[in-house]
């Protein structure tokens, strides 16, 4: 019914079009369309394994990195197609960030876990290095945290400060797109509240896809939600018109909770 | 009811007995090696041991400090050898080739080389190296203990790299970096102290081999630094003399294998220091 939602009027950083997902034989995403808008927040909700999560590791060809999985169709990414096996998939994900469930920080200090991924594609003075480091860190609120000890390993931090050093760490590369994958589901509420502050604030610069498990989360952080069930694109929109007025039954009994 | 528990009570006690008797043959065999060593290696152990040379059939006294520099510098080349190799093998196999058929072929071959017999090592390297290039040497000695610690670091730098969950491995490329880097920077240092546990363990398992040096180093009655001539070592002149019918020799034998132990205890120790400050972080 609704597998064309486009978002016509915005300016659109990711357009996806008629894509299909498969892991080795099983049809994990089936003709999926629509348009991520440019400095917007997109959520992603839906029941465990509705393919929201496999959507989101398409935008950066994460699933590459396991044969048997492939993608078909077309994911537009300023006018090239990302799932084109000439891409190189190094490039699209030094332009599209992701921060994961679980923080995962490189086993280096804090500094290194910022420098890492701008080393690869940028060769930066020392002091432009460190500007840079204090940049990132500042732009993710972990700055004033770690700021006298960053020679110390990024590994000696709270899970909280892990995940906004992995923020950190995604926004230093300068990528168009961040993909956050439930980033706070492994949180507690104080740090979540500072994580969600934290998406508030990127999205002026940068465009922002995010899948959660919390309905609360994506009602309060992002522009447009999308609802997916069973590897399909059910409803998009408006997060606060697909929150108070669903236009399809099955998007309806998922947020108010009949099932899922 | 209660004659089916009392049964396995009684059952039950048989089994802890018998376990008990197993352990202790075990202990008993264990300490008896201990003791002997211990008492015959210490009587044996003088700064002679350190500073003077294997002597000659029939002369008084006489010391391991060519065997002791020998069976050095054989390890270390040994274990330079083993390391790059190992490590470099072990990375190509847990994160190149996961599912590949010249991975599994590899696989398959390491674990081949693992149980192969130290002999047949020392065989071919002679074969292959001291035949062709015209003498017994310290090269070939270090070749030949290389190839017996080369799979053991293998194994563990692939079971290591194994461990790694698979969402750092993702955050590594999620940032754009290529394959080399992820391995090199992300993983391999994520499970660093376990690597370095292998290297350890493969030098405690070559520390004593003696049948790979016998066809390759040989042994040296002379004090040599040279890696290209036949060389003194621990586990051969512990061999020869042991074997031997003057009372010197035979002391020397039993101070000589006195140091292996103390040296495999050594790197055991050092195995358990790294692991702990794993720990710490």
């Amino acid at each position: 019914m609704s597998d064309q939602a486009t978002i016509s009027s915005q300016e659109t950083a990711l357009q996806v079009r008629n894509l299909s997902f498969y892991y080795g034989d099983f049809k994990g995403l089936s003709n999926i369309n629509m348009d991520i808008a440019r400095n917007k927040v997109t959520a992603f909700i839906g029941p465990s394994g509705c393919g929201k999560s496999t959507l989101l590791r398409t935008f950066n060809r994460m699933y590459d990195l396991y044969p048997g999985q492939r993608a078909e169709g077309e994911i537009l990414f300023n006018g090239k197609n990302l799932l084109d096996k000439k891409q190189d998939v190094n490039l699209v994900r030094a332009k599209i960030g992701m921060v994961f469930q679980k923080p995962t920080p490189f086993p280096m200090t804090i500094y290194e876990n910022i420098a890492f991924g701008v080393r690869l594609y940028e060769r930066l003075s020392k002091s432009a290095m460190d500007d840079r480091v204090e940049w990132a860190l500042k732009k993710a609120a972990l700055w004033e945290e770690v700021k006298d000890k960053l020679q110390q390993n990024g590994l000696s931090l709270s899970g909280g400060q892990q995940q906004r050093l992995c923020i950190a760490r995604a926004v230093a590369v300068k990528p168009d797109v961040v993909l956050l994958d439930e980033p706070t589901s492994a949180l507690d509420p104080i740090s979540t509240a500072k994580i969600e502050e934290l998406i508030y604030e990127l999205k002026n610069e940068y465009t922002i896809a995010i899948v959660t498990h919390n309905m609360q989360q994506a009602a309060r952080i992002s522009d447009y939600t999308a609802f997916m069930y069973l590897g399909e694109l059910i409803e998009m929109g408006d997060t606060d018109q697909l929150f108070l007025k669903p236009k399809i039954k099955q998007t309806e009994d998922y947020i108010t909770g009949r099932f899922g | 009811m209660f004659s089916l528990y009392a049964r396995r009570v009684w059952i039950n006690r048989v089994g802890i007995a018998l376990s008990m008797v197993a352990m202790s043959l075990g202990l008993i065999g264990l300490m008896w090696i201990l003791w002997t060593l211990f008492s015959k290696g210490f009587a044996a152990l003088s700064l002679d041991l350190f500073t003077q040379d294997t002597p000659a059939p029939g002369s008084e006294g006489g010391g391991l400090r060519n065997a002791i520099v020998g069976s050095g510098l054989i390890l270390l080349f040994s274990m330079l050898i083993a390391t790059p190799v190992g490590i470099l093998a072990g990375i190509y196999l847990a994160e190149y080739g996961r599912i590949s058929k010249f991975a599994s072929f590899t696989r398959f071959m390491t674990d081949i080389m693992l149980s192969a017999p130290s002999i047949v090592i020392g065989l071919f390297v002679y074969a292959l190296f001291v035949a062709t290039t015209g003498g017994f040497s310290g090269w070939a000695g270090s070749l030949a203990l290389a190839l017996i610690a080369i799979p053991v670091v293998v194994r563990t730098t692939e079971n290591m790299l194994k461990l790694v969950q698979t969402s750092l491995r993702e955050a590594a490329f999620a940032v754009g970096a290529p394959r080399w880097q992820v391995s090199l920077k992300v993983t391999l240092r994520a499970v660093k102290s376990g690597v370095v546990t292998g290297v350890l363990l493969a030098m405690a398992r070559i520390t004593g081999e003696t049948a790979p040096l016998l066809f390759t180093a040989l042994n040296n009655q002379f004090f040599s630094a040279n890696m290209s001539e036949p060389m003194g070592n621990l586990p051969v002149v512990i061999f020869q003399f042991a074997l031997s019918p003057y009372d010197n020799w035979i002391s020397l034998a039993w101070g000589g294998a006195l140091l292996i132990a103390f040296l495999v205890l050594a790197v055991n120790i050092g195995v358990r220091v790294v692991f702990r400050q794993k720990d710490k972080r």
